[in-house]
């Protein structure tokens, strides 16, 4: 082993343990679920193009909104991130591979069955799941269509690969490091990774009990989430938010290590403040666990849940800043170009702090009685998801493309994405915090008047962002295909081992760890 | 592209989409219905100033971040060939970005955290009681100590829905009964469901309260202005979430006494025509009324089903009497199909059992009799 | 922490060929839980893609085809042990891999210790007329709140004959809980000796890690097989449990939220040292018939006594909190 260069054809890619291909096969499954998810988001703007119902009807719409918000959370971002620690972790602390191969092997291919699994649901009597991506009880359980035990399945198994996965990335990250990468050496990249998979293993055992619960009152008679039995709907909630707060989180943690890694680069001037930015995403990680509840502000908490809760995530704030003042700061004072990754970087650190901004404005609880289940939350949401998790993730495969496959991207091309896709995403959700605080809830299919001229100025931006995102995929393809040659270094005063190796990096990097001063 | 361009284009647009926002939602926004409504309650107006309150100094901190920014990458732009500095630390820096938010986070909690224990005032002293339930779609009201209580389901059409006929003003928000409350009167909610979670909500009045099945919240209200408030269900609780929606008609106190004098008298006469004899053929009209507004959406124009089952052909309605009525009456649980016992007067579902077992194909020729319903009710 | 690790043990980190395992193991633990969504669906008469009296054979094909798979994963891996393919380095990784895993199994069972703490100081008091929403009472008059629930707040209410709503299901009390009987009924409760036993479990699988660290294999057999033997009385009498709970106490999944709770912790805690016995059992046999363990080199041992601690730990907990108080 060692030398050898990967096997040819269909079973390289079943049969690898090679981090570089796992990592690319976790990136082209992401990108494909991308696009079924946007699908799916582009069924619900054209039915919300106009009032009345059009082309679908409730039941699928719900069907729609549900398989979108699942598919994109956990088959778009998650693996995509998993994706370029996969490629990018070993390169960056100088390590050989995965610490474990073949179980890395096995993360991965879970994947493609267990959304087999939930998509084809979409086909089945009773039809897909439709109660949410949050998917509450009792409308998921007693209420539910049949699919809802596939679902339940599903889950369980995307847990258990999302488990391996980081288990995997955190013996890599203590145990792999070359020589003299200390800890407070790492590059954020990996540093956010690692504080990730710690979220990960901590929440989707939860994720996994509470699905089970449902399974058992499903078809088993318990009654955890019944009051005629003494169980509570709410503790439902309860369960599934101290597992999807970290996970939000999880969405864009390894974000923020991506732009700290590119800022850096394109403005000529070391990362400001590198332990701080340490110390605020940890600080990010452990408040991640204690603010749960601020997704529950209407279901009648006590008041003393309702303080805590509100002060609680408010504080998220200060780490949270940090990190952007640090970004800022780096950039002030540099020497700065703008290079596609560092147009996608640029536009993350805005469009994420006018995401977070709203989120913090959720957090008001007195306030959140109005905004709570109105699109001003979709808005909300999709400000740090797209222009956050979804650019930190397109940034990164500008910054690194050319490291994998060896050619420079178009930078034309690459430019032309970002403003189709700036201006497309700002005016699919800009608006929706206007309509939401008008008034308008979220998952319905068909709305009131007075919602109509926004509703429909969104749809006309949904289309464009999407089809921006094709001629994304033709970019990234046309690159992979040929193109200028690139450099091993690749940009000017990129820093870290990965621009050591040679451009496209070979199937093995580090077998011999270098020594790092 | 490289270089001068882009940040500029960067920058226009980014100050654009800010000042965009903050002038959009500043005054004229009421008008065009942009932002929060200050509604007609203490709290709401309590809530809209909080809302603005931290809104504009996520604008102003917005503005100094994205300033700093934006200057930066206009003025050290790399094709301008300016040298990077290279420091990357500053603890007093640092220091003070953390505990200068820190501090404006403390200034919005204060204000906040009193907002929330004003509206968490428990009520008692309420002089009248709402209990407020929902049901897989519609809400039903209950005034707990005047002895009323009714359904409130949606009147839009589904013709327009389907855009067969034009939308009206009220187009998906509007109701057939209102809740009907007085001004200037505390009034409280119990809020609970039947079925599923939904969620309680009128924007004008800041009450948005989850129904959970089997639990009570409450909530409450002083109304200051008359009229009529509308809202929606706020928690999506399946396929009709959309259609749930909340109307509350805000009258001075004495025009609402008399509308509840009415109202119990109405009960009171309906408690008499309970006791009369009604055709076949009146039965089976008054059962294709209640059938075409409260059963089509589950089981069909024709009775041949949907979310329930078909009804044309069903064992149930071609069944035993007391079973069919025992279904109207008691649902089935842990189903869509729902106690109509408590959501149907006695007419109404004397007349639908008729017309389900002698339609589409059912003809069991047999029916029943107001007063038999009342019977049935009683015996379980 | 391992900040700076010594350059040799890089040269042989071991990464392995490609290799099937992973593929199969994807394909089969799907069969697996397709399987056992499609039995639940039937059994419940809800509609599966496939319907009929033989669809367990799904969940029996996925499960003997996930074994075997399995089976062969750790074959391979003590094969490429033995021929001391790994560093080590790469020994870490595993120890490293154990040791995350468990704390997962732990968070895992926090959800479940989670509920059943708020039912029991949230939800029931509050379905009892107590506390912040006591209001909610109005629902279930006639129920009062206790611990273990005896009679459901559905029960309660169909008893005072009030109008109730949000039924799902039918959901009556057990007639008799397993809860601690008082120090007098002390000895004729099955928990107490359950947990004599897995305690004392603990201990032998300990002295058995020391014995093989002493190179006394012989002891460490003895031991190691004590062990296992403690964990299938263990879990006899928890089947025993069960059954009495069924049969004699009207203690079932049904019985409301204090049989789902109950059943829930002491099943997924049941099914765990199954688990941790089987493991035990392998490493008993790898000892006995394969002379697998060295004193410096018995990483599955190890790993498999690790679990074994956890599930005493987690049955500590049980026993305080689903039993005693
Ligand atoms: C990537 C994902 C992500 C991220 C990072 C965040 C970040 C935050 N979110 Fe968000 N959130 C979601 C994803 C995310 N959220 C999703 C998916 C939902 C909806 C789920 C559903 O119901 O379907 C949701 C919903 C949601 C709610 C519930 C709303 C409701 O349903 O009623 C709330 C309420 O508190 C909230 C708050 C916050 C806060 C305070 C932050 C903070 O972390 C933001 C912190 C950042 C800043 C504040 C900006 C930068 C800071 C400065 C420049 C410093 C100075 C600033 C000040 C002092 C103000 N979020
Ligand atoms: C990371 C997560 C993520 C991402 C990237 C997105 C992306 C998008 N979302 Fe998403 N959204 C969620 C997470 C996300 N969303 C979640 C969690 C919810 C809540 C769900 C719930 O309520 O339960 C939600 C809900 C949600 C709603 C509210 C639905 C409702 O309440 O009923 C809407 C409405 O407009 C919406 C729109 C969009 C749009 C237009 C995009 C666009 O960015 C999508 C871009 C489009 C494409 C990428 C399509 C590209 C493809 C083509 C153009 C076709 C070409 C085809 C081939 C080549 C085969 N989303
Ligand atoms: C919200 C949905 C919904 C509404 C509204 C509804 N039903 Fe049903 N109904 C159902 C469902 C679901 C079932 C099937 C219950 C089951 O699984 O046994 C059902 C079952 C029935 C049955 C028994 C049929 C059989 O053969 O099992 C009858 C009769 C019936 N409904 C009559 C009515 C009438 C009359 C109305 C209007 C007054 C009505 N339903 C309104 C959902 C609804
Ligand atoms: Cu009722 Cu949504
Ligand atoms: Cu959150």
């Amino acid at each position: 082993m060692g030398d050898h260069g990967p096997a040819k054809g269909l079973s390289r890619w079943l049969f690898t343990t090679n981090h570089k291909d796992i990592g690319t096969l976790y990136l082209w499954f992401s990108f494909a679920m991308f696009l079924v998810g946007g699908i799916f988001a582009l069924v619900i703007r054209a039915e919300l193009f106009e009032p009345g119902l059009q082309i679908v009807q409730p039941e699928f719409f719900n069907q729609m909104t549900t398989m979108h918000g699942l598919v994109m959370v956990f088959g778009a971002v998650m693996p995509a991130f998993v994706g370029l620690a996969n490629w990018l972790v070993p390169m960056m602390i100088g390590a050989p591979d995965m610490a474990l191969p073949r179980m890395n092997n096995w993360s991965f291919w879970i994947l493609p069955f267990a959304f087999f699994m939930m998509l084809s649901s979409l086909f089945v009597e009773g039809g897909a799941p439709n109660f949410g991506w949050t998917f509450y009880a009792p409308l998921s359980t007693t209420y539910a269509p049949p699919s809802v035990t596939f679902f339940i399945f599903a889950v369980h198994i995307m847990g258990a690969s999302s488990i391996m996965g980081s288990i995997n990335i955190i013996a890599t990250i203590m145990n792999l490091r070359a020589p003299g990468m200390t800890y407070m050496k790492m590059p954020l990249f990996v540093w956010t990774w690692f504080i990730t998979a710690y979220l990960l293993i901590a929440v989707m055992p939860v994720l996994a009990g509470v699905v089970t619960m449902m399974l058992m009152d499903i078809h088993f008679g318990t009654s955890f989430f019944s009051a005629a039995g003494g169980g509570d709907p709410v503790l439902f909630q309860h369960i599934f938010w101290f597992f999807g707060h970290p996970e939000v989180y999880i969405m864009i943690l390894p974000a923020f290590g991506i732009v700290s890694q590119i800022i850096p680069t394109f403005s000529r001037k070391p990362l400001f403040g590198y332990d701080s930015m340490v110390y605020a995403t940890a600080s990010i990680a452990f408040l991640s666990f204690i603010v749960w509840a601020h997704h529950m502000f209407t279901v009648g908490m006590p008041i003393a849940g309702e303080l805590f809760f509100m002060w609680a995530t408010m504080l998220i704030a200060v780490p949270t800043g940090v990190k952007v003042f640090n970004w800022v700061t780096t950039m002030f004072r540099g020497s700065i170009s703008f290079e596609t990754p560092m147009l996608f970087s640029i536009a993350f650190v805005i469009l994420f702090t006018i995401g977070g901004f709203s989120g913090l404005m959720l957090a008001i609880a007195p306030a959140d009685f109005q905004y709570h289940d109105t699109y001003f939350v979709v808005a909300h949401f999709h400000y740090v998801l797209v222009p956050g998790a979804i650019f930190g993730i397109m940034a990164a495969v500008y910054y690194w493309l050319p490291k994998w496959c060896g050619n420079m991207y178009d930078e034309t091309l690459g430019k032309t994405h970002f403003w189709l896709s700036f201006v497309g995403l700002n005016v699919t959700f800009f608006p929706m915090h206007f309509v939401g605080l008008a008034g308008m809830p979220r998952r319905i299919p068909d709305y009131a008047l007075q919602f109509a001229d926004f509703n429909q100025i969104a749809s006309v931006g949904a289309f464009l962002f999407g089809a921006s995102q094709v001629f994304f995929m033709f970019i990234v393809i046309k690159t992979i295909m040929g193109g200028k040659k690139a450099t091993d270094q690749v940009w000017e005063s990129a820093e870290g081992l990965e621009w050591t190796i040679p451009s496209p990096a070979p199937y093995h990097t580090f077998t011999t760890p270098p020594e790092v001063k | 592209m490289r270089g001068a361009l882009a940040p500029k284009s960067c920058a226009l647009v980014g100050a654009g989409l800010l000042l965009g926002s903050a002038a959009a939602v500043a005054e004229p926004a009421e008008r065009w219905g942009l932002n929060m409504t200050q509604g007609v309650t203490e709290i709401s107006r309590g809530i809209y100033d909080l809302h603005m309150l931290i809104f504009w100094i996520c604008v102003v901190i917005g503005i100094l971040v994205f300033g700093v920014m934006f200057y930066s990458m206009y003025k050290y732009r790399h094709s301008r060939g300016v040298k990077p500095a290279t420091f990357h630390e500053s603890t007093s820096v640092e220091i003070a970005w953390t505990v200068i938010p820190a501090i404006i986070l403390i200034a919005m909690g204060i204000p906040a955290s009193s907002m929330l224990m004003e509206m968490y005032d428990d009520a008692e002293d309420a002089e009248l009681s709402v209990l407020v339930t929902g049901y897989q779609w519609k809400w039903k009201y209950e005034y707990m100590d005047e002895g009323v209580s009714y359904f409130s389901n949606m009147r839009t059409s589904r013709d327009e829905i389907n855009n067969i006929e034009p939308k009206g003003e009220h187009y998906l928000l509007e109701v057939d009964n209102p809740l009907v409350i007085p001004t200037h009167t505390k009034v409280r909610f119990l809020i609970t469901a039947n079925d599923v979670i939904h969620a309680w909500w009128v924007p004008a009045f800041a009450v948005k309260q989850d129904a959970i099945p089997g639990f009570i919240n409450t909530a409450w209200t002083i109304v200051e202005e008359e009229g009529v408030y509308r809202g929606q269900c706020a928690e999506l609780c399946g396929r009709d979430h959309g259609f749930m929606p909340i109307v509350v008609n805000a009258v001075e106190k004495s025009e609402y006494n008399s509308w509840l004098g009415a109202r119990q008298a109405e009960a009171a006469e309906l408690a008499q025509l309970i006791k009369q004899e009604q055709s076949f053929d009146d039965l089976m009209s008054a059962g294709r009324d209640v059938y075409n507004k409260q059963c089509v959406v589950c089981h069909g124009a024709n009775g041949e089903g949907g979310v329930g089952n078909a009804i044309a052909g069903s064992p149930i309605a071609t069944g035993a009497m007391d079973q069919h009525l025992s279904v109207m009456v008691n649902g089935v649980a842990g189903t869509a199909m729902q106690a109509f016992g408590a959501q149907l007067n006695e007419i109404e579902l004397a007349a639908v059992v008729t017309y389900s077992r002698n339609s589409w194909g059912n003809n069991m020729g047999d029916s029943i009799q107001p007063v038999d319903v009342y019977n049935f009710k009683q015996a379980n | 922490m391992s900040s700076s690790n010594s350059n040799s043990d890089y040269e042989h980190y071991y990464v392995p060929d490609s290799s099937k395992l992973p593929i199969f193991a994807s394909l089969f633990l799907f069969i697996t839980v397709y399987g056992a969504a499609t039995l639940f669906n039937n059994m419940s008469g809800m509609p599966a893609t496939f319907q009929g009296d033989w669809v367990h054979w799904i969940l029996i094909l996925g499960f003997v085809g996930f074994s075997w798979v399995l089976y062969v994963w750790f074959s391979t891996t003590i094969r490429e042990n033995l021929q001391g393919l790994p560093s080590a380095q790469l020994k870490r990784s595993y120890v490293m891999g154990m040791l995350w895993f468990i704390f997962s199994e732990v968070m895992f069972f926090f959800a479940f210790f989670g509920a059943l703490f708020y039912v029991r100081n949230l939800a029931g008091p509050w379905l009892g007329g107590e506390g912040d929403k006591a209001i909610t009472n109005l629902l279930w008059q006639g129920f009062q709140y206790d611990w273990p629930m005896m009679v459901t707040p559905q029960q309660a209410a169909e008893a005072s004959g009030g109008q109730i709503t949000a039924i799902t299901n039918e959901f009556s009390g057990p007639d008799k809980h397993m809860a601690f009987p008082g120090f007098g009924a002390m000895f004729g409760w099955l928990p107490l000796w359950n947990t004599i036993i897995l305690l004392t479990s603990s201990g032998t699988v300990h002295i058995a890690h020391h014995a093989l660290k002493e190179g006394n294999k012989q002891k460490m057999k003895l031991w190691l097989g004590i062990t296992v033997l403690l964990g299938i009385i263990f879990v006899f009498l928890q089947a025993y449990e069960y059954y009495e709970a069924y049969e004699h106490y009207g203690l079932t999944l049904n019985a409301g939220i204090y049989g789902s709770t109950f059943f829930m912790l002491t099943g997924f805690h049941g099914f765990h040292v199954c688990i941790g016995a089987f493991m035990l059992l392998v490493m008993w046999l790898r000892a006995t018939q394969r002379d697998h363990f060295t004193p410096e080199d018995h990483f599955g041992f190890e790993a498999a006594s690790w679990y074994w601690h956890f599930v005493d730990v987690v049955w500590v907990g049980l026993v305080f909190f689903v039993y005693i108080f």
